[in-house]
């Protein structure tokens, strides 16, 4: 088993939640795991990455070679595309299809999204709307990791399970409204792969 | 007892120190170290047994309130970015040449790609001029494990030891199984054999001198024989490859069967000569493979022709600048390209900015309004959040260069006849490094504009106490600014007219006036909510 992931986002979005919840997990069953992340200048409102692996073997870099990315995870559109390069011609990309506009020249949406909705394996999901539905608007992170879930090789019972660990020290009502978020997420993303 | 935990680079640093029996750490935040500290501040283990963790006001303090814990026979750890070693560099060197009595790591985290950073430069250089052994782990779990040696090395040789990380290593994540926890040392002192050595007059230095060169060469003999430094060999000996710290991940990345090619791994400096001998011996070329600047390679080259041709940085094969990836090491070690998809054509860079409702914009807005008015103002700014007002909208700053610059340029700009020569800095890059060159611009009464803009806390590391909170405008005032010229101010849209009049005011007073608007930073502020 071996998964490479790239999570992308804008800095304070809360990519890291999603890979501190996917690392638990994989911690959990036994897996090795290597995650970079950005810390520093880059997390005031620029674009951040977070290179996440995961494997039964042992894994050699923390960064993924370009090429070789099974899956990447995005909680903004636009990011979701400047990884391009990195993505493996097999891989999926799921991202969040609500832009985060904090730059001028940010470019023509339709342009965006006819590029996203031309790569081969997709999911496009408006994860802040999906979030409110389920009451839990400040978890659209965990819907976005919900609707990965199916593509991450590993059990949604046991990213539960890292949900449950990584949120438990804030209280039962956070865990409850994360849980809730990544179910709604996971949900819409079994409705689409039925279509 | 023996755990598995997911810990970044700096913090399996922080819990290899803890568990090796640190009694103190010591340290000024900078990106990518930060997290050393803050690890070891929140850690419940560390309070339990009275672990030193307060922040310091700079790296040089740092150093020598570690050397100090050194001297009195407990093991200390000193943690700072790559450029945070030139402020301490003074005491860093010296440390070389009074050595350590108990456990003395310092711990320097460079940033190839300058991330968050203004240079790439490499500390295992401070490491060879210094004469200090230089650690620089491959993996989080060599990262924890490599603390701990580290001290032990430190003690046995009486020598502080570098250990020298970079961003990648900082900030990644993996699995670290952690071992058995060592107690603290006792209070001690140096034996009288030593003594000599921590009063470095000059004639005591000479005899020191000679005695670290001696020690040196010992430290190159444990280098040839530590574990961490290994000899792998293979049958394709048309290259051997040097893969020094992390670099030989990306090379294994690449062979993810084994490397074909002989490999010397190097983590421990001193440069074991002897392996490198035996690896140009036993292959037809070498390719050296570094994160940061060619220092293995430039000292395998000198200046005259080597028996077998050495590539690696200087040489072409891997770029000479940036840092290390598993693409750029796949194209040095001659490996066919991966099939790539193209990149997006929309996408457009995203660069860093000051957070909505920060307190530096309004300082900024008011400004550049106010300097809009001169024909040549000149603003010297500084290490910091701030710093991003060099970029759009604001365009607000002239130079950025190190921390504290900022009051010591605009004085000399001043000295040279600019007007208005202002300087924005941070409250605590202030207490940092900008307290000296202030006094300074009081001494000669010079014609500067100050403005320490105060968010109460160290906020582009994420938000760390501040020294001088609550206590600038005495410490301005103590320093022997005029108290009609150190003027607060609240920087919020609502209070624009009264920042533009005493902005206004200060630059056309004939002397030295400093201006804090104080506001705390939002991130701070949101956390607390």
């Amino acid at each position: 088993m071996k998964r490479d992931i790239i999570l992308s986002g804008v800095g304070g979005q809360g990519i890291l939640s999603i890979a501190n919840v996917i690392g638990k997990a994989a911690l959990n069953d036994g897996l090795s795991i290597k995650q970079a992340e950005v810390h520093g200048m880059s997390q005031r409102g620029g674009d951040v990455q977070s290179n996440l692996r995961i494997s039964s073997k042992p894994i050699a870099s923390d960064l993924i070679p370009r090429g070789a990315t099974d899956v990447v995870i995005s909680l903004e559109p636009m990011e979701a595309l400047r990884y391009l390069p990195w993505l493996s011609p097999e891989g999926w990309v799921i991202t969040n299809t609500t832009p985060f506009v904090n730059i001028s020249n940010y470019p023509d949406m339709q342009a965006v999204n006819n590029e996203l909705n031309s790569l081969p394996r997709v999911v496009t999901i408006d994860v802040d709307a999906i979030a409110k539905q389920a009451g839990s608007a400040r978890a659209a992170n965990m819907v976005l990791l919900g609707a990965a879930a199916p593509f991450l090789g590993i059990e949604a019972e046991k990213l539960e399970q890292g949900i449950r660990d990584i949120f438990g020290r804030k209280g039962d009502e956070v865990v409850n409204m994360n849980l809730a978020a990544f179910r709604a997420g996971q949900e819409y993303a079994k409705k689409i792969a039925a279509k | 007892m023996k755990q598995r935990e997911l810990l970044l680079g700096d913090e399996a640093i922080a819990l290899g120190a803890l568990h090796a029996g640190l009694s103190g750490v010591y340290a000024y935040p900078g990106t990518p170290s930060t997290e050393i500290t803050q690890y070891i501040r929140d850690s419940e283990f560390a309070r339990e047994r009275g672990v030193h963790s307060e922040w310091s006001s700079n790296e040089k303090t740092a150093m020598e309130e570690a050397l100090g814990m050194s001297f009195a026979g407990k093991r200390a750890l000193v943690c700072m970015k790559h450029v945070g070693v030139n402020v301490a560099a003074d005491a860093f060197v010296n440390s070389g040449m009074t050595g350590a009595h108990g456990g003395l790591v310092v711990l320097a985290a460079d940033d190839p790609s300058m991330h968050s950073s203004q240079n790439e430069q490499d500390s295992r250089f401070y490491g060879k001029f210094s004469f200090i052994p230089t650690f620089e782990p491959s993996s989080q779990q060599e990262a924890y494990d490599m603390v701990r040696e580290a001290f032990d090395f430190s003690e046995k040789h009486r020598i502080p030891v570098l250990i020298r990380i970079t961003t990648r290593m900082a900030h990644s994540r993996a699995e670290v199984e952690t071992g058995e926890i060592r107690e603290q040392n006792k209070l001690s002192f140096p034996h009288p054999d030593y003594t000599r050595q921590w009063v470095l007059m000059p004639g005591n230095s000479r005899m020191r001198y000679v005695k670290l060169l001696e020690d040196y060469a010992r430290f190159e003999k444990e280098a040839e024989t530590s574990p961490y430094n290994k000899y792998i060999d293979a049958a394709d000996k048309s290259v051997g490859i040097i893969a020094c710290g992390l670099a030989y991940n990306y090379l294994m990345e690449n062979y993810p069967d084994g490397c074909p090619h002989p490999v010397l791994k190097i983590s421990q400096y001193p440069l074991p000569t002897a392996l490198v001998l035996k690896l140009t011996q036993e292959c037809k070329s070498i390719l050296v493979i570094e994160d940061g600047q060619p220092v293995v390679e430039e000292q395998l080259r000198g200046i005259m022709p080597t028996p077998v041709p050495v590539k690696g940085r200087l040489s072409g094969e891997l770029p000479r600048t940036g840092e290390l990836n598993p693409d750029n090491v796949r194209a040095a070690l001659g490996l066919p390209a991966r099939t790539l998809l193209s990149p997006s054509k929309v996408v457009v860079p995203r660069p860093p900015v000051l957070c909505d409702g920060c307190g530096h914009r309004d300082v900024y807005n008011v400004l550049n309004e106010v300097l809009g008015e001169y024909e040549h103002p000149k603003v010297f700014s500084d290490i910091g959040c701030y710093t991003l007002g060099w970029l759009a909208p604001f365009h607000a700053i002239d130079t950025t260069v190190d921390m504290g610059a900022s009051v010591t340029m605009a004085k000399g700009a001043a000295d040279a006849g600019v007007h208005p020569s202002v300087a924005v800095i941070g409250d605590s890059t202030f207490t940092h490094s900008g307290m000296t060159g202030l006094l300074d611009c009081v001494n000669e009464n010079t014609n500067v504009t100050i403005i320490i803009s105060d968010n109460l806390t160290t906020g582009m590391t994420g938000g760390q106490p501040s020294s001088g909170t609550g206590r600038l405008e005495e410490i301005c005032k103590g320093l022997g600014v005029e108290a009609a010229h150190v003027r607060t101010v609240v920087p919020l849209p609502k209070n624009r007219d009264e920042m533009y009049k005493m902005i206004k005011e200060e630059i056309d007073y004939n002397g030295v006036s400093v201006i804090i608007p104080v506001r705390e930073c939002i991130q701070t502020l949101k956390r607390k909510k």
